[in-house]
């Protein structure tokens, strides 16, 4: 079960804890399962298309997602799956 | 709530949250700040219930609505509303709300209606009080919207939203960079509304789309009168958009801003907050001022006690001016905000080291 570190600067907008156990094998997957314990999370980290913001980050481990749209990229369970904002779009 | 007549708290959205300053014996001073850090792109109130709407942009993680039963100190997050899936702008281009520009209560006899205008362009309609949203698909499909283009942002926006106070199935709404466009059956049909606007800024000036309202209002008590001020100068129309006269002064300060308010009594009366056309936008020779005419645009006179005279670049944006009463409220770029008792002849400053002001609305 991998475990999501958030930004500090995400959990000062949103009732979300600093880390949090997700389940799920890709980074949509676990999106969308934080999802269902933190109503509306999906909303900060993804547009309307459902892709990821374009001024958000994620990292998966030390790697920075490739896949933005589909959000395919795989997330051992050994990984952490850290959410930050982008030095863009402040 | 202030004086029915004369509001005594004024909501600033501004690039770093909302500030609220508050009219006490002394004077005016601060009363509470919101939000701080985040866009605060427009901010108002809705009459019927005394809520207060936030629009926010956060940068980051996207627009954000919250809103406020108790004038402020308290918030609920609403949802936001959503381009549906695989909607696009262009082909190609994907549509997703990038900027809440302005929000607007339906009529008396909507109790729960709200309307949402956003970048890109899309109106989005509540009937539950801001709990879920639906896009006006009419007018997101309307023929015309390939002509859409961006004015000053990237996508073209929906920033203004007039319903007709007799009749709240008759709406306009003013789309940057199109035009007006006006609906009489509810949002079912949109028809342009353009004739006798010029943009300069086109092979054709009189096209029918592609013109940029910069902002638009309708008068309250005549509501047949609308007023705009135009990327090409100021507008005003007698029939309900029909047909627009440039009532621009030829040689004075009114002609170029962004921000215009009516008096909702008396449809002749407006203000404008001039700047310099348009690849400028500073404030006219460099010293701030406000015009108002009494004569539908016929004349305008120019107002500018209390308002930096020298070296000032300054301007106001589209949702920063207010009128209550005889008070007028107005804020800046270059974030300061302004106040006048006697119908925007003498001005006092009320905070002049502000963010960019975004909004500026009286509650």
């Amino acid at each position: 079960m991998p475990e999501v570190v958030f930004a500090g600067h995400l959990c000062h907008q949103f009732p979300v804890p600093a880390s949090a156990q997700a389940t799920g094998n890709t980074v949509r997957q676990i999106i969308a399962d934080l999802d269902t314990r933190y109503p509306g999370l999906s909303h900060y980290l993804l547009d309307d298309q459902r892709a990821l913001r374009q001024h958000v980050n994620v990292f998966v481990g030390n790697q920075l997602v490739l896949d933005r749209q589909e959000l395919s990229d795989l997330v051992p369970e050994s990984e952490k799956m850290h959410v930050m904002p982008a030095l863009s779009g402040g | 709530m202030g004086d029915a007549m004369m509001a005594d708290t004024v909501l600033v959205g501004t690039r770093k949250g909302l500030i609220v300053f508050s009219r006490q014996a002394t004077g005016w001073r601060r009363e509470s700040e919101h939000f701080v850090g985040v866009q605060a792109t427009y901010v108002g109130v809705d009459r019927r219930h005394n809520t207060v709407w936030a629009c926010l942009n956060h940068g980051h993680w996207g627009v954000k609505l919250h809103r406020s039963a108790d004038l402020g100190t308290t918030w609920d997050e609403c949802d936001v509303p959503t381009f549906g899936w695989g909607a696009e702008i262009t082909p190609g281009k994907a549509a997703s709300v990038s900027y809440l520009w302005t929000l607007q209560p339906g009529g008396a006899d909507q109790p729960q209606r709200l309307y949402l205008g956003t970048i890109p362009g899309g109106l989005f309609v509540s009937d539950d009080g801001g709990s879920s949203w639906a896009l006006n698909e009419p007018l997101w499909h309307h023929p015309s919207r390939k002509l859409w283009f961006g004015g000053g942002m990237d996508d073209a926006g929906i920033h203004s939203v007039i319903v007709d106070p007799q009749d709240s199935r008759h709406v306009w709404v003013g789309v940057s960079a199109a035009g007006i466009f006006e609906t009489v059956d509810d949002g079912a049909k949109w028809t342009s509304r353009n004739q006798g606007l010029r943009a300069d800024f086109l092979p054709d000036p009189y096209a029918e789309i592609g013109h940029d309202p910069h902002f638009v209002v309708g008068c309250p008590g005549e509501p047949h009168v609308l007023w705009q001020q135009n990327h090409c100068g100021i507008f005003s129309s007698q029939d309900g958009g029909g047909q627009w006269q440039n009532v621009s002064q030829l040689e004075g300060p009114a002609k170029f801003g962004f921000a215009v308010a009516v008096d909702p009594h008396d449809a002749q009366t407006a203000w404008v907050v001039p700047a310099v056309s348009d690849e400028h936008r500073v404030a006219v020779d460099r010293a701030l001022c406000v015009c108002r005419t009494t004569d539908g645009g016929a004349s305008w006179t120019r107002f500018h006690e209390g308002l930096p005279q020298q070296d000032c670049y300054d301007f106001a944006f589209r949702h920063a001016l207010d009128v209550s009463g005889d008070r007028l409220a107005f804020g800046t770029a270059g974030g300061s905000c302004y106040v006048s008792d006697d119908r925007g002849e003498n001005w006092t400053c009320l905070g002049s080291h502000l963010a960019p002001v975004y909004s500026v609305r009286f509650v």
